[in-house]
């Protein structure tokens, strides 16, 4: 009994350690953001108090949370992306050509056929996934076959992948103009993604396919065989390879279901707002995506707070420039708070081990004591 | 206890999303709308795209026509710029603050601002709107495009005289409709003073991005290009790329005998480029300036404009700026094409 109960209170012990660690983390790096960022808007004359009191004032608004909420689910979907490929330190630099590609075929399919909703919207959001896997699939192939870097073939795919949708764009290929605007056929009305109505501007229906991802992410990674080989090519491939995982497969699976969760980044925008694949489709959510999961550690909850954080930024940013606020001002609060995470987290990483070295010396101290005692008494 | 704790977590967070999508709390949007403020005297709000008021070029023209409206009728304004890598919702979200806070016209600059000029206007239908290279259905939005393609045929054939080596360069920051029309305008004006004058010159076409608005405002990207293009022969390079126009203009400095043509504002006359000024041929000038002022004293004068207008070659909405008098020796020609183009003689291709 008291073995058992000595266990438990280790575990409650460690658990709580874990959550003190976890918690200083973030807690610190905000804390780190907020000193700097105020540091440059004294520097440059402006009133950093009140550029807070407006940014929690307006972000709270019921209209704002609508807004952050649909900007951060193509934000959560792009960074589970890249976190598929973080984990097992692949760089897939190129989400952002793989989204776009998916998106710009996805959007050329939904355009051309006029099935129900519900069958044409699965085609749609199949089309995309298969599209930006192949995209994305090319870059692992090459590195398991050919050993090149993916770093380097999924920025240049991102080119690639620009002229590709540019040659396609065009009058009489896959596009139709519209005055200075060249897009893709609209879809038809029946393939919109459903809304949810709120007392403000509904939510994008999308975010369900973000909350799925979200929750499959999780559970591949940690209740899988898969997701464990993965983990492992990550942590050290010599030692995976010996232990019997397939490395090459590894990185070309991963590689595929990166790219896969990539061609679902500009659904929200295609199914749910414009329609079609045209020259104002936004661009760059795949760069977003590369800080997200790094503001978020590649955890699934980490960087939903991450992708609502990012928007809450957005948000306020366009806020504050009305305000008379410089612009910049809410690029430089992005920058520094994932710079100042990375920085938190390895430093409350050391603390953290230091801590666990002690408290295992004083145990061990203790014991020593214990038995010395013991010793003597004898 | 690690499912536990992870159940909890995911518990929290599920209901912090709950609380959110109920969307608790007051919107933005019913607590600004007080008094003076609704009835639209705030001023005018324009919304400029990427590379903001400084960029020598396309938001320049339209400050030009703000600061004249400022001077003249003493209207006040609020300016707010684009980002790279904006969204609608972005966009929206600026219109619909300028609209919240009382300012009467407002105005977008730039193709990207249609759709959400569409939006915007059509909740606030006592708000006159204007957007700049798009048409937009709306009884209260006055849309205003030009005709880019008459002007750079002017430039194509400038440039086919003033060459000597025979080859000519065009740069545009974005391979998109707008852009295409400077393209072809350019080249046809090349084309056909080669057929008209026997002269022999041909046109390299590069763009800087395919797909992505940064082309407007990377200068050291259009800087490498033309570079590139220098290198290959080219000695009168024409950039259509917004602000990073800048950098050819630059480049195309740095070479001894080379000219470069600026577009949208005057380059000339551009304080910010004074140091390259003597290697400025000529500029396309677009007449947004004009277009923008028009709009604020319409409304000023209480009967707002609306509806599509285009600003084309024939009522100066596009002109070539002769400033500098590089291009003096051959203003005969310059003139004559004019008259074909104005009298119908000669059609410009608006696409490739």
């Amino acid at each position: 009994m008291s073995a058992a109960s000595a266990v438990t209170a280790r575990i409650k012990n460690i658990d709580r350690e874990k959550i003190v660690l976890g918690v200083a983390a973030p807690l610190l790096a905000i804390v780190t953001a907020v000193v700097i960022t105020s540091l440059v808007m004294l520097a440059t004359g402006q009133n950093p108090f009140q550029a807070f009191s407006v940014m929690i004032d307006f972000g709270t608004k019921s209209d704002s949370q609508v807004w952050i909420i649909n900007k951060a689910i193509p934000y959560y979907l792009s960074a589970v992306a890249v976190a598929i490929g973080f984990r097992m330190n692949l760089f897939n630099i190129g989400v952002d050509g793989q989204y776009r590609v998916a998106a710009f075929f996805a959007a050329a399919v939904g355009g051309a056929l006029a099935l129900p909703g519900i069958v044409q919207i699965p085609v749609i959001i199949l089309t995309a996934m298969l599209v930006g896997a192949l995209w994305a699939g090319i870059a692992g192939y090459l590195k398991a076959t050919r050993g090149v870097s993916e770093v380097i073939t999924t920025i240049m795919l991102n080119f690639i992948g620009g002229s590709l949708i540019g040659y396609f764009l065009k009058e009489g290929r896959l596009a139709e103009r519209e005055g200075n605007l060249i897009h893709t056929k609209d879809i038809p009305d029946s393939s919109y993604f459903f809304e949810i109505p709120t007392s403000v501007q509904p939510i994008y229906g999308t975010i369900v396919i973000a909350v799925a991802v979200g929750i499959g992410y999780w559970f591949l990674l940690s209740r899988t065989r898969f997701g464990y080989d993965l983990r492992a090519v990550g942590a050290s491939e010599s030692a995976a390879e010996a232990s019997g995982v397939s490395v090459k497969r590894t990185v070309i699976t991963t590689m595929l279901l990166s790219g896969a969760v990539a061609g679902l980044v500009g659904m929200p925008t295609l199914l749910n707002i414009s329609g079609n694949y045209g020259n104002d489709f936004p661009t760059g959510i795949g760069f977003t995506g590369i800080a997200i999961a790094l503001l978020g550690r590649n955890s699934a909850i980490g960087m939903a707070f991450a992708a609502l954080l990012w928007g809450f930024l957005e948000r306020t940013g366009n806020q504050l420039e009305f305000e008379g606020y410089a612009q910049e001002i809410v690029g430089v609060m992005q920058g520094v708070i994932v710079l100042s995470v990375v920085v938190a987290y390895e430093l409350v990483r050391r603390w953290g081990i230091k801590r666990q070295q002690r408290f295992v010396g004083e145990q061990l101290a203790a014991q020593a004591q214990a038995r010395k005692d013991a010793e003597v008494t004898a | 206890m690690r499912r536990a704790s992870k159940l909890a977590a995911s518990v929290a967070v599920t209901a912090a999303l709950a609380l959110t999508a109920t969307a608790c709390g007051e919107s933005s949007t019913s607590s600004n709308n007080s008094g003076s403020d609704a009835k639209g005297d705030a001023g005018v709000g324009l919304a400029f795209d990427v590379g903001g008021r400084d960029d020598h070029s396309f938001n320049e023209s339209a400050a030009r026509g703000l600061d004249r409206a400022e001077e003249e009728l003493g209207i006040s304004f609020k300016e707010m710029t684009a980002k790279n890598d904006e969204t609608e919702a972005d966009r929206e979200q600026r219109l619909t603050s300028l609209a919240e806070n009382g300012y009467n016209p407002i105005i977008g600059v730039g193709y990207l601002y249609g759709s959400s000029i569409e939006k915007v206007a059509a909740q606030y239908p006592d708000i006159t709107f204007g957007v700049v290279d798009s048409v937009v259905e709306g009884d209260n939005v006055y849309s205003m495009v030009f005709s880019e393609h008459e002007g750079s045929y002017l430039a194509g054939v400038a440039a086919a005289l003033k060459t000597e080596s025979g080859q000519v360069g065009f740069i545009g920051g974005v391979n998109n409709p707008l852009i295409n029309k400077f393209e072809a305008g350019f080249v046809q004006g090349v084309l056909d003073t080669n057929e008209n004058e026997g002269t022999d010159v041909s046109v390299d076409v590069q763009y800087l991005y395919e797909d992505n608005d940064a082309g407007f405002n990377d200068v050291a990207k259009a800087r490498e290009t033309a570079d590139g293009m220098l290198g290959r022969g080219a000695d009168i390079i024409y950039t259509a790329a917004g602000q990073s126009g800048q950098g050819s203009i630059e480049t195309v400095a740095g070479v001894e005998g080379a000219w470069a043509i600026g577009v949208d504002s005057d380059a000339y006359e551009q304080p910010g480029l004074a140091e390259y000024k003597d290697s400025i041929l000529t500029s396309v000038v677009k007449g947004v300036d004009v277009a923008v002022f028009d709009l604020i004293k319409s409304v000023q004068d209480g009967e707002p404009l609306s509806g599509p207008h285009s600003y084309n070659l024939e009522e100066g909405g596009v002109s070539l700026a002769t400033s500098g008098g590089f291009i003096d020796d051959i203003s005969e020609q310059i003139e004559a094409a004019k008259a074909r183009i104005v009298s119908g003689e000669v059609t410009v291709q608006e696409t490739p």
